[in-house]
């Protein structure tokens, strides 16, 4: 009798139907924005305190450097004063810092001697900031002192935008470069996480069925083989549920949100990188590269891509959670299964960190090639490589080791879980386990 | 075909340890039999066994006539001794599944189930969480749930736990009917007074061996100890203690009795009758009260397993 469809339904309804999960459905989405608005008002909040920094020049350079007053860190030059009683003076008034440029004559000395001083260490952001102004100024400088014309110099510069194709005729450029990473990434981490989510809950699930004592009940009716499948299904099930409307919610919030308050989501997490691009897109046409950036993505082996990530996704997270399934059944309470937990969470760790890594340095490099063959590396890391262009039987081969292996998992977990299942009181040990596997 | 289960020469070994060393047991059709042991001697092991939730190391088991096999669970209805149900479900909703994984179909479960709940009177308990049950509650669920789809074979290890007397009573009367019915019934308990009321044939199990089975009336007369409980009216009364002592073996007994009596438990030896002993009990009075000493089942598990 084939009860798995029976038993996957009704550990979806289960699942479904639990209140905590509900909450944890509509409620989540909700917190993430609720936490994500929280942060932009901090980091804006931090941003909008003005820093004041004084600036003792003796060079005369200063005025030109700083004439920018749009910045929240505002520029004090101060004349008339010598270093000793600035610093003084700055300290009791609590400015941010004290910058001080010396008299030198030589440009090149004077790139040296340029000091500054603060209460503690001064952000990184602003040392690049004001190295980076100064540089530029004394740059100009010594072009004219050794007689160059700049605004020549200036007309002679040229940028270089190498026009990259693979030898099969793609066209791919830094930026489906990073389309692609970020697709990798997204994937990976996306598979990571629901790994972790609903690994765990199968576990609990598991654990709750011998705890109330129905397993044995249940057994006598099926097979524990169909009793753990079913349980692996409907909470994949449940779980996918779950994400979808995750990312309905997530997006139908940020569309009202944004509309409502006119806040863009995205500018909500302001990072340097971040002002870093949009400082770039500022430069082009916004228009244009909006019809770039949807061709580059059209670009991108769609087909490919959605169907290597199914395979994956669900090859790797049955892969996994039949390990969970396995430690659900060895242990009696959920403190007892910390120290089975480490034999999953190694290989996740190392796929997301070799992929997080080694991926991005070289997408075909040995390392990368090798952990996007073995089980269960393969589905996080392949999924980051597969955007680069992964030839196609290596796809293959690694989905067709990804399976073989979950069925041997899956053995492998129901030997443990059909002894487990009827132990209850203690706490197994690996030598324990290893004997069931001979029952 | 008058056995319904046979076993033959069953073996369990968990690594090391052996639960289960050459066992074999015969379940006639229609019995109630008694699976008697101490804890750990292999009792659990055996009924899993059964239901093929573990397989045996070497052994066959027969069902009515064939091998044991997958599609046999629903001809059998095992009550484990750890028992349980998923407590966030509601009752009806569980019954209806575990009906299901036994092979009725939807419709037919409903129809049961609602015949089941009525006769109990459990009927409102439908849409209640089994949290919300206490645990003579859920036990009854778990018994209705168990019989449900009529099997040949039941099998319950402690039935009884957890139910007060008069719910006891209740599924007491509900198995004997089940075997009215046609049902052969295998009963695992520690109590030996429902073994004494319920079951026909038992056997033993200890250390992992049978050590006992058979008719339970047969295995009584086999333990019988040819000792009488006796009640006399003597005239003499210190004559007759001594005369019995020098001539049986005696030992005080307790009944209650009108008389005024010597009350002794007699063990006659082999040679001797009954016969032979009342009319020598005849000459010092009268005899009052003669019973022969039946073992109970208690007696005889203690015994045996002691002996073991």
């Amino acid at each position: 009798m084939n009860h798995l469809p029976l038993i996957t339904k009704r550990e979806y309804l289960n699942k479904v139907k639990n209140k905590s999960f509900i909450i944890m459905t509509f409620v989540s989405p909700l917190i993430m924005i609720a936490l994500g608005l929280l942060i932009g008002f901090l980091t804006n909040l931090n941003k909008n305190k003005e820093r004041i920094i004084d600036v003792v020049d003796e060079s005369g350079f200063a005025k030109e450097i700083f004439s920018d007053t749009t910045s929240t860190t505002k520029y004090r030059i101060l004349n008339n004063i010598d270093l000793v009683q600035a610093r003084v003076d700055v300290e009791e008034q609590e400015h941010y810092g004290l910058l001080y440029i010396p008299k030198v004559d030589s440009v090149s000395q004077l790139a040296k001697s340029v000091k500054f001083y603060s209460k503690d260490t001064p952000s990184l952001t602003l040392i690049a900031s004001l190295e980076s102004k100064i540089e530029k100024r004394l740059t100009d400088i010594n072009y004219k002192n050794k007689g160059f014309d700049i605004e020549k110099i200036k007309d002679a510069r040229i940028s270089v935008d190498i026009y990259q194709e693979s030898y099969t005729g793609e066209k791919t450029s830094k930026l489906s470069g990073g389309l692609k990473l970020g697709f990798g990434m997204v994937s990976g981490y996306l598979l990571f996480m629901f790994i972790i989510i609903y690994g765990n809950m199968i576990m609990r699930s598991i654990i709750e069925e011998k705890t109330s004592r129905i397993i044995e009940v249940i057994i006598s009716s099926v097979k524990p083989m169909q009793l753990m499948l079913g349980k692996i299904f409907g909470t994949s099930l449940a779980g996918i549920t779950q994400f979808v409307i995750w990312v309905l919610l997530l997006s139908v919030l940020s569309i009202v949100l944004s509309s409502v308050f006119g806040v863009n989501m995205s500018e909500m997490q302001n990072s340097p990188q971040q002002e870093m691009m949009q400082e770039a897109m500022k430069n082009g046409d916004m228009q244009q590269k909006l019809s770039v950036l949807l061709n580059e993505i059209y670009n991108l082996p769609l087909a490919n891509l959605i169907v290597m990530f199914l395979l994956f996704f669900i090859g790797g997270f049955l892969l996994y959670s039949s390990l969970y399934a396995a430690i659900g059944a060895a242990v009696d309470n959920e403190t007892d299964t910390q120290q089975f937990m480490m034999p999953i969470m190694v290989p996740l760790i190392l796929a997301v960190y070799v992929g997080g890594f080694t991926v991005l340095e070289d997408p075909h490099g040995t390392v990368a090639q090798v952990f996007s063959f073995i089980p269960f590396t393969s589905p996080v890391v392949m999924l980051m490589r597969i955007p680069f262009g992964v030839p196609m039987w290596q796809q293959i081969v690694s989905v067709l080791l990804l399976f073989t292996t979950f069925i041997g998992t899956v053995w492998f977990a129901s030997k443990i879980y059909r002894v487990g299942i009827l132990m209850y009181g203690k706490k197994p040990t690996y030598k324990e386990i290893y004997k069931w596997l001979k029952y | 075909m008058d056995n319904l289960l046979v076993a033959e020469n069953i073996v369990k070994k968990y690594g090391d340890y052996t639960a289960l060393n050459n066992v074999s047991l015969t379940v006639p059709k229609g019995s109630i039999f008694g699976l008697l042991g101490p804890n750990g001697a292999g009792k659990t092991s055996f009924l899993r066994i059964i239901n093929q939730i573990t397989m045996p190391d070497s052994g066959l088991v027969t069902f009515d006539g064939k091998p044991l096999e997958q599609n046999h669970v629903k001809d059998i209805g095992y009550l484990p001794e750890e028992r349980g149900l998923y407590k966030s479900m509601k009752v009806g909703e569980q019954a209806l599944y575990l009906a299901q994984l036994k092979g009725l179909t939807k419709t037919e479960a409903k129809e049961r189930l609602k015949y089941w709940f009525d006769r109990l009177e459990i009927g409102d308990w439908w849409n209640k969480k089994v949290q919300e049950l206490s645990k003579g509650m859920a036990q009854k669920i778990q018994f209705v749930v168990t019989v449900l789809h009529e099997p040949k074979l039941l099998i319950f290890d402690e039935p009884f736990s957890g139910f007060d007397p008069i719910n006891a009573n209740l599924i007491k009367d509900e198995i004997l009917k089940l075997r009215e019915d046609g049902a052969t019934v295998i009963f695992s308990t520690h109590r030996m007074e429902s073994v004494e009321e319920l079951c026909d044939h038992i056997a033993l199990i200890d250390k992992s061996n049978k050590i006992l089975d058979g008719k339970l009336l047969d295995i009584k007369k086999q333990f019988k100890s040819n000792t009488y409980e006796i009640g006399v009216s003597a005239t003499n009364e210190n004559e007759l203690r001594t005369m019995l002592d020098s001539k049986f073996t005696t030992s005080p007994a307790s009944f209650k009795s009108i008389h005024d009596d010597v009350k002794m438990k007699v063990q006659i030896n082999g040679t001797n009758s009954p016969n032979e002993l009342f009319s020598f009990l005849a000459n010092y009075g009268q005899v009052n009260h003669f019973t022969e000493v039946i073992p109970t089942a208690s007696d005889i598990f203690i015994q045996s397993v002691q002996n073991n």
